[in-house]
């Protein structure tokens, strides 16, 4: 979901939403991050007009919004793909070619980590261990879990989403 | 709290519960090397984020080794603070910092005034292993009117932060980022100009490296005394005087003010002026306008302004301009003695020497990095033409002395050249917190009761305190005056009145803790902040010496309003000696319809 219409604006109903959620956390400075939580699950990503709307409901300098934001690798201030990919790199899966499938999608989509693709429809994240390590190396892509996936599987993943409107 | 029995570097000593090992030790002697650790004791404020974590001690029954800063003392406690294991880790600590710093020291503006270039040296660090093969990490210079963050030089020390935000409340710069990538900066790394950013320099002046510097002049200034066909007039602000010496080895406190024309003069500065003249006159106008709002509040008019706030510190315009749009009405008009000098030198002292602006530079020498900001906004120009030129901190002028080949020390005492240099001691104390509104009351207590003041002295409104609150009885109305110095302290004053909490008649604000003494373009003090009461004393001291020590007994001033002016708050001197103020945007998008 793109939630910003124009550079340095916000859409009223937009507003009420960061509003309402911050009142949740009762506007307090120490809930920061459950705030934060909060509105990336409900706007998808972080971008600069929602943490400077979160900094003015809570009283607290946007400054420090975004020094939140950019320390903890779990926000994101872009938006993420309808389809998110996400690889994992921890140990199990690394020792068995994580980074193999890495370069595989990314060469595949023509995106890097952290990218989403023109369109929209794709975005290349990795993260650490999903419990999974008996089926490394694991990829999701949105709530699906891929076992044992080679970089010859890589193609037909994709294929599976990219005839998805 | 309870004395706790500990021993450091084999010494047996007892301390208060809640210290920590780094200040125990100092207060033994024993001056554990730190770039990150700050404590301005005066003020109240503490840096320790654990950091840069040179500060390491080996602690008895630990097995790693601890940082001092951050660990507090307990009973029975045993340090070593030099051992070799320490001493190395020191050592390779630094060699991490400086294999992602540039190495360029020659050119630096913090040559031989850096406090990572001095720990280098203090810790034998000859050489950085492999550092030809280190990726650094490096950012976007960014110069504004009065700041240049050059981030590439940033050792996150955090200094800064603590400033902006817990000292000022400013909330520009923040920690942002994590490991290779962290560095202090503004939100989504936008320009400082964009910022809530109010040029008091604070950070500029706890940055131990030339990642925050001061917007240098000093090349300008040198072209225009070397252009034949300028007439370049130099003004110099009260605390320049009593901070300037420390840039040439003397002791704080010394006040420099002889020597200084001196030195001016012989960098070739066609007239050497006083910014103390312009401040006698914003008492003039200051004065007036409080005692026209007081008569008015006296006489039961509700919709007079109350109370009136100083408007001489352009950090502090620069707040409420930004924090503040809502109560723009509140403070004074009238221009700050910079701006008001420069108006003057343009109008009436080109007048005198029959030359055209465009053919007069006027230079400030400023304690002050928001001078420069405040000397380059649009309602200080006329056709374009600035009303002060160029505008050099204490720091610029003492390098440009050096470069020159002067040494402050071996200069004799000159006086300031006539009309404009001609001030009085309340002129002086402007530099000092309390100082504007001491030198205010004099002049309005008189206008007022139309009795002469013998005790000009006014006590209750010296001291340190962020906050401190006076009555003055002006024969027999009590005047309720606020103080408050640094921009944290300001906002609670603010927030009263807007709360309509506040029952001060007059509020004195300066942006920086002690006021222009400990201004951001000052002599560094390395966080040493018993040096700003002693440049406060040397300010009172030559306010005791001066001969006229009210502003609107000055010759100068009296000449100035019959010649030129006519009287306080005339058409003529609302043209020239006041201004207006802008709501500047306060971060947040703007909501629209869906």
């Amino acid at each position: 979901m793109s939630i910003v219409c124009e550079k340095d604006k916000l859409q009223k109903q937009h507003q009420l939403r960061i509003k309402e959620i911050c009142q949740g956390f009762g506007g307090e400075h120490s809930e920061l991050i459950n705030i934060l939580h909060a509105c990336q699950g409900y706007f998808g990503y972080l971008p600069a007009e929602v943490q400077e709307e979160i900094g003015m409901q809570i009283n607290m300098p946007v400054s420090k919004v975004f020094g939140v934001v950019t320390f903890y690798s779990f926000f994101t201030m872009k938006p993420k793909g309808r389809f998110p990919i996400s690889i994992c790199t921890g140990t199990a899966c690394y020792v068995r070619g994580a980074d193999k499938l890495v370069d595989e999608f990314q060469r595949e989509l023509g995106i890097d980590v952290g990218q989403t693709t023109g369109d929209g429809k794709f975005s290349i994240s990795t993260l650490r261990c999903v419990g999974a390590c008996g089926l490394a190396p694991v990829v999701m892509v949105g709530d699906k879990t891929y076992g044992h996936v080679s970089p010859n599987k890589v193609k037909k993943i994709l294929k599976e989403y990219k005839k998805e409107e | 709290m309870g004395k706790i029995n500990i021993t450091i570097d084999n010494r047996e000593l007892q301390v208060e519960e809640g210290t920590t090992i780094l200040e125990a030790a100092k207060g033994i002697g024993i001056d554990i090397p730190t770039l990150c650790h700050m404590k301005l004791d005066d003020l109240d404020v503490e840096n320790k984020p654990a950091g840069c974590r040179l500060c390491v001690v080996e602690v008895e029954g630990r097995r790693n080794l601890a940082p001092s800063c951050a660990t507090d003392v307990y009973e029975g406690l045993k340090v070593r603070s030099n051992t070799m294991r320490v001493v190395n880790a020191r050592r390779t600590v630094m060699e991490f910092i400086l294999s992602d710093h540039p190495k360029d020291c020659l050119i630096c503006p913090k040559n031989m005034e850096c406090d990572l270039q001095d720990m280098a040296a203090r810790l034998g660090v000859r050489e950085i292993p492999n550092h030809e093969n280190c990726e650094m990490s490096t950012y976007r210079l960014d110069t504004s009117p009065s700041i240049v963050r050059n981030m590439d030089k940033c050792i996150m020390c955090r200094k800064c932060e603590t400033m902006c935000n817990d000292v000022q409340t400013v909330g520009a710069l923040h920690a942002v980022g994590r490991g290779f990538e962290a560095v202090v900066s503004t939100p989504f790394h936008m320009d400082l100009d964009d910022t809530t950013c109010t040029y008091c320099g604070q950070c500029v002046a706890v940055c131990p490296t030339a990642a925050l510097t001061e917007v240098n002049h000093t090349n300008k200034v040198i072209r225009a005394i070397a252009d034949p066909t300028k007439t370049v007039v130099v003004q110099t602000a009260p605390a320049v005087r009593a901070a300037l010496g420390e840039d040439f080895g003397m002791e704080p406190g010394n006040l420099v003010t002889g020597q200084m024309v001196a030195g001016l003069r012989s960098l070739g500065f066609d007239y050497v002026f006083d910014t103390d003249f312009g401040a006698d006159v914003t008492i003039m106008e200051e004065g007036t306008e409080l005692l026209n709002r007081l008569g008015k509040h006296l006489a039961g008019d509700k919709d007079v302004k109350l109370p009136i706030l100083t408007s001489c510190c352009p950090g502090w315009v620069n707040f409420f301009e930004s924090q503040f749009p809502d109560m723009l009405d509140i403070p004074s008009t009238a221009r700050s003695p910079q701006q008001i000098f420069g108006s003057l030198a343009k109008t009436y002292f080109a007048d005198i020497l029959k030359i055209k602006r465009e053919d007069m530079v006027v230079v400030s020498i400023m304690p002050c990095l928001a001078k420069k900001y405040e000397a380059q906004r649009d309602e200080f120009k006329v056709d374009g033409n600035p009303d002060v030129d160029l505008s050099i901190t204490t720091r610029e002028l003492a390098h440009l002395m050096k470069q020159a080949n002067l040494n402050l020390v071996n200069l004799p005492e000159e006086d300031f050249d006539q009309p404009m240099g001609e001030s009085t001691g309340a002129g002086v104390i402007f530099g000092t917190t309390g100082g504007v509104i001491e030198a205010a009351t004099r002049t309005a207590y008189e206008m007022h009761t139309k009795k002469e003041l013998v005790d000009v002295e006014f006590h209750q409104l010296r001291g340190f305190e962020g906050i401190r609150e006076a009555t003055v009885d002006f024969d027999g109305l009590d005047i309720k005056i606020g103080i408050a110095h640094g921009l944290g302290n300001a906002r609670k004053l603010l927030e009263d009145i807007r709360d309509g909490k506040s029952e001060f008649h007059a509020i004195e604000v300066m942006a920086c803790p002690g006021g222009c003494i400990g201004g951001g373009g000052q002599p560094y003090h390395h966080g040493d902040s018993s040096i700003l009461k002693k440049r406060a004393s040397a300010l009172y001291r030559e306010d005791a010496g001066k001969k006229k020590r009210k502003s609107h007994e000055s010759p100068a001033v009296i000449k100035v309003y019959e010649e030129f002016l006519g009287a306080p708050m005339s058409e003529k001197a609302h043209h020239l000696l006041h201004t207006s103020y802008f709501g500047k945007k306060k971060s947040g998008p703007q909501i629209v319809e869906d």
